[in-house]
C-alpha cells in the first residue's frame, strides 16, 4: 500500500507539474504548496482578482496576515464561489501556492470551509499581475 | 518564509499514520494482480483528483449555461439561414476564451510553430510590450499592459483574451455584438458602407459622420458570403491596445477579418485573422474555428467590470508586495 501511495504521489507530481507550469507566472514558487489554517479577516470579491485575507497564528501566538488571490469573480462562480463564500471570523484551511519572495502571499488552490465543504479554485491560470482573468 | 505558523509543506491530504487504510487496501490479490492493481488504482485516483489539480481541464460552467458535453450524441437541427443572432458561449466550456498566454491559435509559448511573422518594426513593438503572461512575461510590477489600469482592451483583444459570452443582435443595417467583459459592444455595419479607405486617419465616407479618429474598437463592416457564413472586416484602430494577453502588438494599419459560420442550429464557429502589414509579414490566424453553443434566450450574461479602485487595492495588497 505504501508503494501504491508513492505511485499515486508520483503520478500527481508528474501530471501536475508540466501543466501548472504551462501557466507559469513570474512571482509564484511554482509547484510549492502550503496548507494554512486561519481566521478570515476579509473576502474581497473583486477584479482583477479576489483576495482572501486571513490571520494565521503560530504556536507561540504570533499572528501572520496572509493575502491569497483567486481569479476574477466570473471565473470563480462556475466553481461554486461567490461573494458570500466567506465571512469575517470564519475558520478556514487554505491550500495555496506561495510567492517566491517569502511574503505571506499566494494563490489559492482550494479552501476548506467551516462546514467541511471544500472550494476548489478551478484553473490555476492566475496571472502575476493585474491582467484580468 | 516564516515557520511555525501552522504551515505544512504538502498541499494534499496524507493518510495519517495509524488511520484506516484507503479503500481497496484489503483486497486479496496475488503478486501479479497487485502489479496491475497499483498502476490501475494510481491512474484512477489521479483521475479522480485531477479536477482539483489540473484545473484547466475542468469544465468552466457559467450558471445556467449549456455545453456540448451536456448533449452527448445529440444531433443538432440544420442551421437557420443568414442568422447568427443569440446568446453564445464556448461550446467546450467557458475556459476556452481565457487565452491567458495569448491568442488561442498562436499562444506565446516559445514553440517555433507559434512564432509570429513579425516585421522588424513589429518585433520592436513586441519587445517593448511587457506582458504578465506568455513566453516574454515579466512580474506585474514591471508590466506596461494597458488593461490592468482599466484602459480599454479594444477589439480584437476582447475576443483574444478573457473572452466570455457574446450576445449577437442583427438588425436591418447592423450586426451588434455585446461582450461580457466590461459590458462592451461593437457595431458591424451591414448597410453597404465601405471601410475607411485610410486606416491611419479613419472615418466613414458618409455625410454627417464624426471626424476622423482611430478607435479602440475600430470601424467594422460585414456581409454574408453565403447563407451560413458572415464575414466582417475592421480597421481604423488605435494602436495603444494589445492584440492579446501576451503583449502581441498591432499598428494603426491593423485589419481584422472575422468569419462566423453557422454550423447548425446550436453552433457557431468563429475565426479571427490578423492582417497588419506594418507589424506582420503575412496575415495569421489568431482564433481558428472556435465553436460556440447557442444558449437559452433567458440566460443572463454575468457582470465583469475592470474597476480602477479594486485594481488599486489588489496592487497594494498583492501585486506590489509579491513583486518586491
Amino acid at each position: 500500500m505504501r508503494r501504491m501511495l508513492v505511485a499515486v504521489a508520483s503520478g500527481i507530481a508528474l501530471l501536475s507539474g508540466p501543466l501548472a507550469a504551462h501557466h507559469a507566472t513570474a512571482v509564484f514558487d511554482l509547484g510549492k504548496r502550503l496548507t494554512l489554517t486561519g481566521t478570515v479577516t476579509e473576502w474581497f470579491w473583486a477584479n482583477p482578482h479576489c483576495l482572501l485575507r486571513f490571520d494565521v497564528k503560530s504556536d507561540s501566538g504570533e499572528t501572520t496576515h496572509w493575502v491569497a488571490e483567486t481569479q476574477a469573480p466570473p471565473n470563480m462562480t462556475p466553481f461554486g464561489w461567490s461573494k458570500q463564500s466567506f465571512g469575517v471570523g470564519d475558520q478556514v484551511t487554505v491550500i495555496l501556492e506561495p510567492v517566491k519572495n517569502g511574503q505571506p502571499l499566494g494563490r489559492i488552490l482550494q479552501v476548506k470551509l467551516p462546514d467541511g465543504k471544500t472550494l476548489v479554485a478551478g484553473a490555476p491560470a492566475i496571472p502575476a499581475g493585474g491582467a484580468q482573468q | 518564509m516564516n515557520s511555525g505558523f501552522g504551515v505544512r509543506d504538502s498541499g494534499f491530504e496524507k493518510t495519517p499514520e495509524g488511520a484506516d487504510p484507503p479503500v481497496g487496501a484489503d483486497l486479496k490479490v496475488g503478486p501479479y494482480s497487485r502489479t496491475l492493481l497499483i498502476p490501475t488504482l494510481a491512474v484512477a485516483i489521479v483521475t479522480l483528483l485531477s479536477p482539483v489539480i489540473l484545473g484547466q481541464q475542468v469544465l468552466r460552467r457559467t450558471p445556467g449555461a449549456v455545453y456540448d458535453s451536456d448533449f452527448p450524441g445529440k444531433k443538432s437541427a440544420p442551421a437557420p439561414r443568414r442568422d447568427i443572432s443569440g446568446i453564445w458561449e464556448f461550446a467546450n466550456g467557458g475556459g476556452e476564451g481565457i487565452q491567458a498566454d495569448g491568442a488561442k491559435a498562436m499562444p506565446s509559448d516559445g514553440k517555433p510553430e507559434h512564432e509570429l511573422p513579425f516585421t522588424p518594426e513589429g518585433r520592436k513593438a513586441f519587445t517593448a510590450n511587457k506582458p504578465t503572461f506568455g513566453f516574454t512575461q515579466v512580474p506585474s510590477a514591471l508590466t506596461n499592459d494597458p488593461m490592468p489600469g482599466c484602459d480599454p482592451q479594444g477589439f480584437p483583444r476582447i475576443v483574444l483574451h478573457n473572452a466570455h459570452h457574446e450576445q449577437i443582435i442583427q438588425t436591418a443595417t447592423q450586426v451588434v455584438i455585446l461582450y461580457q467583459f466590461n459590458k462592451k459592444w461593437r457595431t458591424i455595419w451591414t448597410d453597404g458602407r465601405k471601410l475607411p479607405s485610410n486606416p491611419e486617419v479613419p472615418a466613414w465616407d458618409i455625410k454627417g459622420s464624426p471626424p476622423a479618429e482611430a478607435r479602440f474598437w475600430g470601424y467594422s463592416v460585414g456581409r454574408w458570403v453565403d447563407d451560413y457564413t458572415f464575414v466582417a472586416d475592421s480597421n481604423g484602430f488605435d494602436d495603444r491596445s494589445w492584440l492579446d494577453n501576451a503583449g502581441r502588438p498591432h499598428s494603426d494599419a491593423l485589419h481584422v477579418i472575422e468569419t462566423y459560420r453557422r454550423v447548425d442550429a446550436d453552433h457557431l464557429e468563429k475565426t479571427i485573422t490578423i492582417d497588419d502589414p506594418k507589424y506582420y509579414t503575412r496575415p495569421w490566424v489568431a482564433l481558428d474555428k472556435i465553436p460556440y453553443r447557442l444558449q437559452s434566450p433567458s440566460l443572463e450574461i454575468p457582470e465583469q467590470e475592470c474597476v480602477p479602485s479594486e485594481t488599486a487595492k489588489y496592487n497594494q495588497l498583492f501585486a506590489n508586495p509579491a513583486a518586491k
